[in-house]
């Protein structure tokens, strides 16, 4: 469930990286605070071995298909939320750049749907809140398979708002939810079961991973929690600043293109009043100004024709593939000169 | 085994990025920002535009042919990877019905275009992120992030990661084969023994991280690691920064293509 930059609006993703960047400075101070410096080969480490973890895979039951860990929770409870934040946020990044996936602006979203949820909410308010001092395995099973199916229903969830928010999918939100949260309640539960067997075995053959690196796990009670309130309510101004940019645009947005609905002679068939205001309302809100607009607002009293003018368009497809074709041969043009120079 | 395939092309990506090209020398930080403002440009493109979408495509493609980058090592892996994005807008199509254009006669809906244009988006902008890695090195990258303030200590995380990335995926490539040694068709893939497999992985990641630790401190580790700082801003940085960000300016908020396509036509006329 990597957020893909195809999918985001620049609003939305800058909104999501200023979460993330701040989150991942905030970490970072935390663990300076008391730093121990065995963490950092530690962290490094670690963030390695969720990529090689994830090379293996196995058989989900029932379905004959196969899967491997995401790790997110797991790196929570071995290493405490901070350090598992920032190493959270650098597997996502080495992802994003060898395996693309995902991408550089999407990657802010993915560290926030990824990292946010299973650390600053699955492992403190739920995993710590169940598994105090009571270690028996069947408190861990049931701790960890929930922070993690709520952890991943969260990071779901924040993927369809995240999608829908930047205006790229048609899906209704409904349907866009009911295909999203279901999978992930299904990956949630598997993955939180594997979660609590590998969090069990290693206990048995070397308790203190889990147990004794407790006092790095700092997030005791009252104080930390009153300044993870603070991060929280810091993050989300910052979200809500986004939004209420898109907010602020909405009124004129759709009065200008109801207006626009009422004043045309003909609806085109089979375009909704609605979708047509809201792709309007997305040309409108577009961070930068858009030049194909006055093109529209002449034309729109041709029925066959609603949005595009017929010249424009077609000179649009000329133009494009002119265009690519002139960068084809610009970089074959590169090339050969690369070739001859390293010739000469 | 797809497992070889990814794993080899993650040292693939890696020995690229040590060529000495133009590219290559150019200041990790630019090279940062100006892919980043580059993808900030293409999404920021409305839903509905495919044709202005073209022009962008001269920044991947410089930085493939300057970089001297096999088209291949690229392309594959546009093709295998993320299919969310293809999943999320396939339903465009089928939504969005309405005819918003009939190019020599055809009806084209408006979800076709959307869909197409979100497949565009996807392909400029994931391989400007693998061809970022490919001309710029990870370590080339950490240093660029220590150097735009990023905290220290994720900083040197990274690098380890990234050095361990290699040593643990052998690790795992020898368990995955000690197991298939072992069984036969899907036995061996059961839920059970993959959590002692995972399960001793870690504990062998944790141990070998204990023995850096102690290697580090033997040799006067105090919690700091200096990062090598290769590059200064040169002139020809800030060159490269202004004129591709201005074209991308152009491209965005100037008809470039419609221009092209009018005057293109006029002269067959």
């Amino acid at each position: 469930m990597h957020m893909a930059d195809a999918l985001l609006s620049p609003a939305v993703g800058g909104a999501m990286w200023a979460g993330s960047l701040g989150t991942i400075i905030y970490c970072a101070k935390k663990l300076k605070e008391k730093m121990d410096e065995k963490m950092i080969p530690l962290m490094g480490v670690l963030g390695a071995f969720i990529f090689a973890g994830q090379m293996i895979n196995f058989t989900i039951p029932m379905t004959g298909s196969s899967g491997h860990i995401g790790g997110g929770m797991l790196l929570a409870i071995l290493l405490g939320p901070y350090a598992a934040f920032l190493v959270i946020a650098s597997v996502l990044m080495v992802q994003a750049l060898f395996f693309a996936d995902g991408g550089l602006l999407a990657l802010g979203a993915n560290i926030w749907n990824l990292g946010i949820y299973p650390c600053f909410i699955g492992y403190p308010l739920i995993y710590r809140a169940i598994v105090r001092k009571n270690n028996a395995p069947k408190l861990i099973t049931f701790a960890t398979v929930l922070s993690v199916v709520i952890g991943l229903q969260l990071g779901a969830l924040s993927v369809v708002l995240e999608t829908k928010m930047s205006g790229i999918t048609e899906l209704p939100l409904s349907t866009f939810l009911l295909l999203m949260q279901p999978i992930h309640l299904a990956v949630g539960l598997i993955e939180g079961f594997a979660t609590a067997g590998v969090v069990i075995y290693v206990r048995t053959l070397r308790p203190d991973i889990v147990d004794d690196l407790e006092g790095v796990k700092s997030l005791s009670a009252a104080g930390s929690l009153k300044k993870l309130i603070m991060v929280m309510a810091v993050l989300a101004v910052v979200t809500g600043g986004a939004l209420s940019w898109f907010a602020s645009t909405h009124p004129d947005g759709l009065e200008w293109s109801i207006e626009k609905i009422y004043g045309k002679p003909e609806v085109p068939e089979r375009a909704s009043p609605l979708k047509e205001s809201l792709s309007k309302l997305q040309e409108k809100t577009a961070v930068l100004p858009d030049y194909s607009l006055p093109s529209k607002e002449e034309h729109e009293g041709n029925p066959a024709w609603p949005a595009v003018n017929p010249g424009t368009s077609l000179s649009g497809i000329v133009g494009g593939a002119m265009v690519l074709g002139f960068i084809f041969i610009l970089g074959i043009g590169i090339k050969i000169m690369r070739k001859y120079r390293a010739k000469t | 085994m797809t497992f070889d395939i990814e794993y080899f092309n993650l040292g693939y990506l890696d020995t690229l990025s040590y060529k000495t090209t133009f590219v290559h020398r150019l200041d990790p930080r630019v090279k940062i920002l100006v892919s980043f403002v580059f993808i900030l440009f293409v999404v920021s493109m409305p839903k509905y535009e495919l044709s202005a979408l073209m022009p962008f495509f001269i920044y991947p493609v410089f930085l493939l042919t300057a970089g001297e980058i096999p088209f291949g090592a690229v392309a594959k892996k546009i093709l295998f990877i993320s299919p969310f994005a293809i999943f999320i807008g396939i339903f465009n199509p089928l939504i969005d019905t309405s005819v918003i254009m009939k190019p020599f006669g055809v009806p084209v809906t408006g979800g076709w275009i959307s869909f197409l244009s979100i497949i565009v988006k996807f392909i400029l902008t994931v391989s400007t992120a693998l061809l970022l890695i490919a001309v710029t090195s990870f370590p080339g990258i950490c240093e660029a992030l220590e150097r735009l303030k990023l905290p220290k200590i994720f900083v040197i995380q990274l690098l380890f990661l990234y050095r361990y990335l290699f040593v643990l995926l052998d690790v795992a490539l020898r368990m995955i084969r000690a197991r298939e040694a072992r069984s036969f068709g899907n036995r061996g893939k059961e839920i059970k023994t993959f959590i002692r497999l995972i399960s001793v992985l870690l504990v062998r990641s944790v141990e070998r991280a204990e023995r850096i630790y102690q290697a580090m401190l033997s040799r006067g580790f105090r919690g700091e690691i200096r990062v090598l700082k290769r590059h200064r801003l040169r002139y020809y940085d800030i060159l490269f920064a202004i004129i591709s960000i201005g074209m991308f300016y152009i491209f965005r908020n100037f008809p470039v293509v419609n221009f092209i396509g009018n005057s293109l036509s006029r002269i067959s006329k």
